[in-house]
């Protein structure tokens, strides 16, 4: 169900560099870097020159070849700070649920389970215990589906109020009682003094900024780390109230339902991708943890709302190439170049500024190229369902194995090979993926693997200190 | 096209990460799996046997880091020949020495965390190290150990590609055979003085191989020093 894509940059270079091919040529003669600006100044005020004579085309014709070389550097390097950017909030959402089930004892306790999984596994045989487990994993995956197709349903018919309505309610949920239940229960581990005034307090200053940032505006980097404090806590609670066998379960057949209905023509989440890009808008903000910022100038009336539960398998695509309609919101006014981009640019052609100046002589030319995006606008998108349920694999691996942290770790990097495997793909192919399936089977795979296998194994060799 | 998406986008992941320690923990996993198996085929009572199986589950873990070590260099050296193709200038933009390095790092580190977390884990709890007649020092020694584990898996990535970048299956033979010695020389603990002494002589040695492997010589150190101290002015050349 979660997926997450990419839109890569495919122009932009070409664009620019449409301007000064001889110079990436004489570049590699060693040129003085004066010349490489004489010759920059004269492209400069030829092209409006050659505009105006009708025959801009050479340039574009020149640079066409270039280009397609050009655009796989560029593919795989956006590829790599894509994983970049991925890599960090994933981490940082598994360290805080690991870091919060190594300490807070009150997440391992078993105190009752949900509703969504009425059966108990405290059973006598082996066999019921299975039944069980599977009985309890189909109920939850069918409320889960459920969930989703009515969600789909409701945005098809463009209720956007109940959906806004039903996200609203499941943040206030996570961001007020959940967080406050957490802060009562590290305030117990610690066994720090605290009155219900401060708490207060401070759990109503956290949930308004909370509501504010992932609902309406907010900075970026704070809207991030609100959304890794909710899948964290989601994840917590998944892990306290379900039962071990239940809980792997249900990751395994998640994954599997993740893959069908992201690419399955009839899945849900397929069928929401496209009707969201048919009405050229962005899916619910607050459902997704992007890595960069659109402000968009004519997303006016209604935020598409965030979710809870069906949302957690929310889908994102954002291969829009008929986001021309969007303006971006350029951070510096730098065109939008990264630094990265700019400083590889100033090796090849020679140091050119992106003034205004040329800038409006590029955009003047006839360009085949469907969208002026910045780079840094073309971020990563992933479903919060995907961190929760990573965290939640992690976060089970380090409560329940006997490895502790060697089958924590393996999980983790298991989980992150995943991750970069999807994020592969992902510029190959270049189209919404599911990122369950991957990750999650190389996360059981290991799970398992580590604690019955390498555990006996590291275990012996520390007892007699051997080293690998 | 697809095909040189992959590959291209590789090395860039890599050095992204050390997304490498994943093929360590394949091979450890290789490796455990034989010797759960072959512990489960034995009599569990001998002890004598055990401690024998033990041992050969540590060397079978040993040459299968070194066979995924290779199979590594071979998935890099083929990532580097497909962005040579399609870079201009047909030289690859990334360093195979680099991807040496980081290799080596990330197998050293992913190693050294999965020998000493739960030693560090166990060392915060309230206890006495052995108190069953055991060594006190355990802590300690498993420390540096470890510190000298990581070191020597970085320097045998950067000379283990540099040997099979120039096809010296010597220098090969030698990265293996000073592993396979290396675990060897720690069955010897707790007889310190017999174990910990030689693996940091190896360390050593290790290192100065790397170095000269990479490219390094003592000129180099003395121009690094000159250029540190006299900025220009003590400057003598060469």
């Amino acid at each position: 169900m979660t997926e997450l894509s990419a839109h890569l940059p495919q122009f932009q270079h070409g664009q620019l560099t449409e301007n000064f091919p001889d110079n990436h040529i004489s570049n590699t003669n060693d040129n003085s870097e004066r010349r490489r600006h004489d010759n920059s100044e004269r492209r400069r005020n030829d092209n409006p020159e050659s505009e105006t004579n009708g025959q801009p085309q050479n340039n574009v014709q020149q640079v066409v070849e270039q280009d397609e070389e050009e655009d796989e550097e560029l593919t795989l390097k956006y590829g790599a700070k894509h994983v970049i950017m991925l890599f960090v909030p994933v981490t940082l959402c598994m360290v805080v649920v690991v870091a919060t089930i190594k300490s807070v004892s009150f997440y391992t306790r078993k105190d009752g389970q949900l509703i969504y999984t009425p059966f108990t596994e405290e059973t006598e045989t082996v066999g019921q215990r299975a039944l069980n487990s599977i009985l309890n994993a189909a109920i939850m995956i069918s409320v889960i589906i459920v969930m989703t197709i009515l969600l789909v349903v409701l945005y098809k018919y463009r209720c956007y109020k109940v959906i806004h309505g039903w996200l609203i309610i499941s943040s206030l949920l996570l961001l007020f009682f959940f967080s406050f239940i957490y802060l009562g229960e590290v305030f117990k581990t610690y066994n720090v003094a605290m009155d219900y005034i401060t708490v207060a307090l401070m759990i109503w200053n956290f949930g308004v900024v909370g509501m504010i940032c992932i609902h309406w505006k907010g900075p970026l980097r704070l809207q991030q780390a609100y959304l890794i404090m909710i899948s964290a806590l989601m994840a917590l609670v998944f892990i306290k109230y379900l039962p071990e066998w239940t809980a792997w379960l249900i990751l395994a057949v998640i994954s599997v339902y993740d893959l069908v209905a992201v690419l399955c023509p009839k899945g849900p989440l397929r069928m929401l991708v496209e009707t969201a890009q048919e009405r050229n808008e962005t899916l619910f903000p607050a459902l997704i943890y992007s890595s960069t910022m659109i402000w968009l100038v004519n997303m006016a009336e209604e935020d598409p709302e965030a979710q809870r539960k069906a949302s957690k398998n929310s889908s994102y695509d954002k291969q829009a190439p008929a986001n021309q309609t969007q303006n971006e919101d350029a951070e510096a006014d730098d065109g939008g170049f990264s630094q990265e981009w700019q400083q590889q640019r100033d090796n090849r052609i020679g140091p050119i500024e992106s003034t205004p100046e040329s800038r409006a002589a590029v955009q003047a030319l006839p360009s085949n190229s469907q969208t002026s995006e910045d780079p840094e606008e073309r971020g990563v998108k992933l479903g919060l369902g995907d961190f929760i349920f990573y965290s939640v694999l992690v976060g089970k691996a380090s409560a329940t194995a006997s490895g502790d942290w060697n089958t924590t770790l393996a999980c983790f990097v298991a989980i992150l090979i995943g991750l970069c495997l999807t994020l592969l793909l992902l510029a190959i192919f270049k189209k919404a993926l599911p990122a369950l399936p991957i990750s999650i089977t190389f996360g059981l795979v290991f799970y398992f693997a580590t604690d019955n296998l390498v555990q006996p194994f590291m275990d012996q060799l520390a007892f007699h200190q051997f080293y690998i | 096209s697809e095909k040189e998406n992959f590959a291209t986008a590789l090395p860039r992941v890599n050095r992204a990460s050390g997304v490498w320690a994943f093929f360590w923990l394949v091979s450890l996993l290789l490796a455990s799996l034989i010797w759960f198996v072959s512990v489960h085929l034995s009599d569990r009572e001998d002890a004598k046997l055990q401690y024998g199986l033990l041992v050969f589950g540590a060397a079978v873990s040993v040459l299968l880091q070194e066979v995924f070590r290779f199979a590594y260099f071979k998935l890099l050296k083929k990532a580097d020949e497909g962005l040579a193709m399609i870079s201009e200038d047909g030289r690859s933009p990334i360093s195979l020495r680099q991807m040496a390095y980081v290799s080596g790092l990330s197998f050293g580190i992913i190693s050294g965390v999965f020998s000493v977390i739960n030693i560090l884990a166990d060392s915060i709890g309230p206890g006495i190290v052995g108190i069953h007649g055991d060594s006190p020092y355990y802590f300690i020694t498993s420390a540096f150990l470890t510190m000298a584990l990581v070191l020597l898996h970085t320097f045998w990535g950067v000379i283990f590609f540099d040997a099979c970048e120039k096809r010296r299956y010597w220098c090969l033979g030698l990265v293996v055979a000073s592993h396979l010695l290396t675990s060897g020389l720690t069955f010897l603990n707790p007889r310190y003085e017999a174990s910990l002494v030689p693996i940091f002589i190896i360390t050593f040695i290790t290192g100065l191989w790397a170095f000269f492997t990479a490219g390094g010589s003592f000129r180099n150190i003395l121009n690094h020093q000159c250029r540190g101290v006299g900025k220009g002015l003590y400057f003598q050349g060469g």
